[in-house]
């Protein structure tokens, strides 16, 4: 049981009075968090530090224009950010975060972490189609049943992670039937309820994980089991891989879109990997023909190497791929099977290390001594 | 001269350890296969998955990364590094489907030359069951 606190408003409306209420009388000097950009259902991640800014903001919008973890990198990354700040974020993107800054390019401090049970996200086509408005309220219908909206992201339709792990406070809105009516915000942390002390709202006592989040996540597991399976159809294999990534155009966009994929020069898009006039015409005589530009799986494959043990799940990576390769379903197979051999899970705790660099004496002994 | 096939492995030896003992190995006329081609790297550790990728992808038969036997690394760690590196090297190509026999990491010291031989042995008599890699015929990799 954790203490949570109750506002009697509708979600949407309820979180923007305590994020009113955190700028006006507590130390928060700014809100970061989802803002409308129009009516087609375009949203962008903002700094907001004035009350008036937060009408139009809209923390809960189904949507997500970049990994917010990605962003809050990029602000508190020499050193934390001056001034306190509230972010509300998605789960995938908290854990983005905090694996990020377990690799030096953020810090936690001055941050209050909000996140919430996550109902998914729309792909971000669906605001170029301008069909968002339309299907929003069957999206909030779903959430209230704890059932999956077929409209949103495939890997959020696989996403059985939808309970954040760090943040100070969540907002509960998996299986709340009156969504509509009131607002539940848990507050996890001694920060949480510390800022939370004399919010508008009364403190009660709550559980995170209900019948209904438990429902979901096992509907979610099996779309994951379906997907994968989807996947595998072609076989395994190199043939299978070089079908899966034959459209790929090389733009890199999925390692752009990436949170993970934080170098400020990619290996791949360095000089370090690229191929001299004489490599082409020396791999065209030893084999006959050659792919242009060259090394499609290799870069797919090596940023695997990379990144793929502190793949979050996200799903940026297919959402901005522009030949609809599905790279995150790929990554996220592959990761899942990384976490498993190293008992890892991504975002799950600031103070866990990432596997590579760090290692036991004891472990894997059988290993290159036969 | 006699048609056998003789496969083309790429060899990550590190220098303090295996690379020498590559070289006692020679001094004291071991019969090694012609089949691997050694680089020298100066610790295990130095071994980026993206070379032994590289090298798999543009048609080596089999990789074979070498190095100090667990405790005794000139750097004190860098072979714990590469064995969690080839752990998850592994483990990738297993879930990909992809031949994961052709890639492996051995332990050989600098006094153990009849090691390195019988290791290198080995492995190309593994690598020869396995026949030429599939990714020298892919050509649109």
């Amino acid at each position: 049981m954790s203490k949570a606190l109750k506002i009697k408003n509708g979600v949407d409306k309820g979180l923007n009075d305590l994020l009113a209420y955190l700028l006006q009388n507590k130390d928060i000097k700014g809100i970061f968090a989802l803002k409308k950009m129009n009516e087609n259902g375009a949203a962008s991640y903002s700094l907001m530090a004035k009350v008036d800014e937060l009408k139009n903001a809209a923390p809960l919008h189904p949507l997500m224009p970049v990994n917010a973890g990605k962003v809050l990198s990029s602000f508190s990354l020499m050193e934390a950010t001056k001034e306190p700040v509230a972010a509300v974020l998605r789960p995938c993107e908290l854990r983005a975060f905090i694996e990020l800054i377990k690799r030096n390019q953020g810090s936690l401090d001055n941050i209050l972490l909000i996140s919430l049970t996550c109902g998914g996200v729309y792909p971000l086509q669906s605001v170029a189609d301008g069909n968002t408005k339309k299907h929003l309220p069957r999206y909030w219908e779903s959430l209230k049943k704890a059932e999956i909206d077929p409209d949103i992201r495939m890997t959020c339709q696989s996403c059985e992670h939808f309970i954040p792990d760090m943040a100070d406070m969540t907002i509960a809105t998996v299986g709340k039937k009156d969504l509509d009516k009131e607002c539940t915000i848990l507050l996890n942390t001694p920060k949480g309820e510390d800022y939370a002390k004399d919010a508008p709202g009364n403190i009660v006592s709550e559980e995170i994980e209900t019948p209904e989040t438990e429902k979901l996540k096992k509907k979610r597991e099996e779309q994951r089991k379906k997907m994968l399976e989807d996947l595998e159809k072609d076989g395994l294999g190199l043939k299978a891989l070089v079908k899966t990534f034959s459209a790929c155009l090389a733009c890199h966009g999925c390692s752009h879109a990436c949170p993970i994929c934080y170098c400020t020069l990619c290996d791949f898009d360095s000089k370090t990997l690229e191929y001299s006039p004489q490599s082409f015409i020396s791999e065209l005589k030893q084999k006959g023909g050659l792919k242009v530009p060259p090394d499609n799986i290799f870069f797919h494959l090596g940023r695997m190497t990379h990144m793929a043990v502190s793949c979050v799940n996200c799903g940026m990576c297919s959402d901005v791929c522009p030949v609809n390769i599905p790279v995150a379903t790929v990554f996220s197979k592959v990761g899942l099977s990384l976490q498993e051999e190293f008992n890892y899970l991504p975002g799950r705790d600031v103070e866990e290390s990432v596997p590579y660099g760090i290692y036991k004496e004891e472990e894997f002994a059988e290993i290159g001594e036969q | 001269m006699s048609n056998e096939y003789i496969p083309r492995i790429i060899g990550f030896l590190c220098n303090w350890c295996s690379y020498t003992g590559a070289d006692l190995a020679g001094t004291a006329r071991l019969k090694i296969p012609p089949s691997l081609k050694v680089i020298r790297v100066m610790c295990s550790g130095r071994i980026d998955p993206l070379f032994v990728l590289k090298g798999f992808l543009k048609g080596a038969d089999g990789i074979m990364m070498m190095g100090c036997h667990p405790g005794d690394c000139h750097y004190q760690k860098g072979n714990y590094n590469a064995r969690r590196r080839y752990v998850m090297l592994q483990n990738i190509l297993k879930t990909l489907g992809l031949e994961k026999e052709r890639i492996e990491l051995r332990w050989v010291s600098a006094s153990e030359a009849p090691r390195y031989a019988q290791v290198t042995r080995e492995f190309t008599e593994k690598i020869k069951k396995l026949g030429s890699n599939p990714t020298r015929e892919e050509i649109f990799l």
